[in-house]
Order: structure tokens, then C-alpha cells, then sequence
């Protein structure tokens, strides 16, 4: 069964994780140029907002509703996003 | 857990459980809306980085790398202290409860001295967009978008730090009053969940304005 409630033991192990993943961040932005570089930094970044939603905003112990109302701004972010860059790329003809 | 048994939840919730989780559905209901007013500024930062990736590489240059990082683990480091506060009120122990409020007041106010004197040293630059905006090299006007949407980002993040910063002295004031106890514990919860979000926002602001060169 899983844990009702948080513990101070996985609030220390949340954090020593995110500080791991600062560092391994800033440290990657040292090397040379390259095109993987943005992509990355943004997975590390998502994986940091992932373990922060989950521990210290206790996801991980709120039943199925509250996590779905958590998601639902994501969900509206992606349509919009897509939506806007489905214009932007597809202007290449007009140049 | 041991208070959940004790103390009834008000009359319209059936278990403290349910009342602690409509509190938390509340809350995210509100932080939906912020991700995506947050989101749409950074769909604005994404379509202009697109177009202008040259500009967003010199433009990052001339921030402060350092000033980034330190802010990044000063923030994660008080999330840290809110979360442990927020465990605090649980088990009723408010002279804790104060002391990690405490320490996330002050990273929280160390955040935003070294932003506000990075702010400052972009100023001395001339890197303020505006007509004092001073650039050498071809790249002038998007380096001065860039820097535009740098100060629009986290300036925003500023003012919700800000905010935070006020809701957490709220806070201490209610505990200095007895008014928090482990039953009444919501409070701490719902302005530890704000202060997390914040802290959010800037681990996507610091890669996106930082990490750019």
C-alpha cells in the first residue's frame, strides 16, 4: 500500500536529488556548443518540476482527482502551444 | 495521521481526509491557471527564440551564470525548509514550525537581493531595453528582445516571490498568534504549494535564460 503521508526522510532524499540534477545541469551548459544541449537542460528541467509536483506538492499521496486537476493546465498548455506553433513553422513559403 | 481521528473535520466534508483533499484540489485548480499564464509567456519566448537562436545566444552571454545557479539552489534549498514547516504544523509543533518559515523567508529574500543586483548590473551594461538600451554589433534590436523577455520572465517571478514572501510572514503572524495548530494545519499546506509552484517556474526559467550559450 502506498504512504498517506510524506516523511522529512523523503523531503531530504527529494531534495538531494534536484541538488544532483542542478549540478549535472549547470555543469553540462560548460560544454562546447551543440545541438543537444537545449533539449537536455530541458528534460533535466522537467525532471526537476517532476520530482517537485510529486514529493514537495505531494502528488505522489493525493488521490486520482487532484492529480488529474494537476495535469489539466499542462494538458491546455500542449494544445495551445501546439496550436500556435503549428502557424509559426508552417510560415517558411511566405519568405 | 494521530490528529485525524481526534479533531472533526467542519460538518461538510465527511473525513478530514476528504477536507484536506478538497483544500489541495482548490489549490491546483488556481496553479492550472498559473501554469498557463505562465505558459503563455513562454510560448512568446519559444516562438522568438525560434526565429531570432543567434540573438538568444549573445543575449545570454551577458547574464549572470553564476547569480543563475546560486538563485536555482537557493530556491530549491528553501522549498526544502517550506516542505519541512509544512510536516512541522502536521505534528503541532509550532516553535519549528517557525524556524523552517523562518529560513524560507530568507532564502527567499537572499533570492531576490542577488536578482535585484543582477538587475543592477545589467543596467550599468546598458542592457535594459528601452531608449537607454545599449548594444554593440549587428544583433542590437534581438538581443534587446531577448533581454526584454528576460526582464518581463523573471520580473514576473519576482512579483510571485514577492507575494510569497508576504503570505509566509501571513503565516508567522497566525503562528505567532496560536493560530496554527495540527488540526488547523491548512494554511502552511496551501501557501507551501504556492511557494513549490514558484520555485517551478524558475527551474524552467534558468535553463531557458541561463543556459542558452
Amino acid at each position: 500500500m502506498r504512504a498517506t503521508e510524506p516523511t522529512a526522510k523523503v523531503y531530504f532524499l527529494n531534495y538531494v536529488a534536484l541538488m544532483v540534477l542542478l549540478a549535472l545541469t549547470a555543469t553540462l551548459s560548460r560544454f562546447p556548443p551543440g545541438a543537444w544541449k537545449t533539449p537536455v537542460a530541458l528534460l533535466i528541467a522537467a525532471a526537476k518540476l517532476t520530482l517537485v509536483f510529486v514529493f514537495f506538492m505531494q502528488l505522489w499521496y493525493q488521490r486520482g482527482l487532484v492529480r488529474i486537476f494537476a495535469a489539466t493546465g499542462f494538458f491546455w498548455l500542449a494544445i495551445i502551444g501546439t496550436l500556435t506553433f503549428v502557424d509559426y513553422l508552417s510560415r517558411g513559403w511566405l519568405q | 495521521m494521530g490528529n485525524t481521528l481526534l479533531h472533526p473535520a467542519p460538518s461538510h466534508f465527511s473525513s478530514r481526509e476528504q477536507h484536506d483533499s478538497a483544500n489541495h484540489l482548490g489549490m491546483w485548480t488556481f496553479l492550472s491557471t498559473e501554469i498557463l499564464f505562465f505558459g503563455g509567456v513562454l510560448a512568446c519566448y519559444s516562438i522568438y527564440r525560434w526565429t531570432y537562436p543567434q540573438a538568444f545566444h549573445v543575449g545570454s552571454e551577458h547574464l549572470e551564470y553564476w547569480i543563475g545557479t546560486l538563485n536555482t539552489g537557493i530556491l530549491l534549498t528553501s522549498s526544502l525548509f517550506m516542505a519541512l514547516g509544512d510536516l512541522a504544523i502536521k505534528a503541532g509543533a509550532r516553535r519549528a514550525v517557525t524556524w523552517n518559515l523562518v529560513a524560507t523567508w530568507l532564502l527567499g529574500a537572499t533570492f531576490l537581493g542577488l536578482k535585484f543586483y543582477e538587475y543592477y548590473l545589467t543596467a550599468k551594461e546598458g542592457h535594459v531595453p528601452g531608449s537607454h538600451f545599449h548594444f554593440d554589433g549587428p544583433l542590437a534590436p534581438q538581443v534587446e528582445l531577448f533581454m526584454f523577455l528576460y526582464f518581463a520572465t523573471t520580473g514576473l517571478h519576482a512579483m510571485h516571490m514577492m507575494f510569497g514572501l508576504g503570505a509566509i510572514t501571513w503565516l508567522l503572524w497566525l503562528n505567532h498568534r496560536g493560530k496554527l495548530t495540527a488540526e488547523h494545519n491548512a494554511p502552511v499546506g496551501m501557501v507551501a504549494l504556492y511557494w513549490h509552484f514558484v520555485d517551478c517556474v524558475w527551474i524552467f526559467l534558468y535553463p531557458l535564460l541561463y543556459l542558452v550559450s
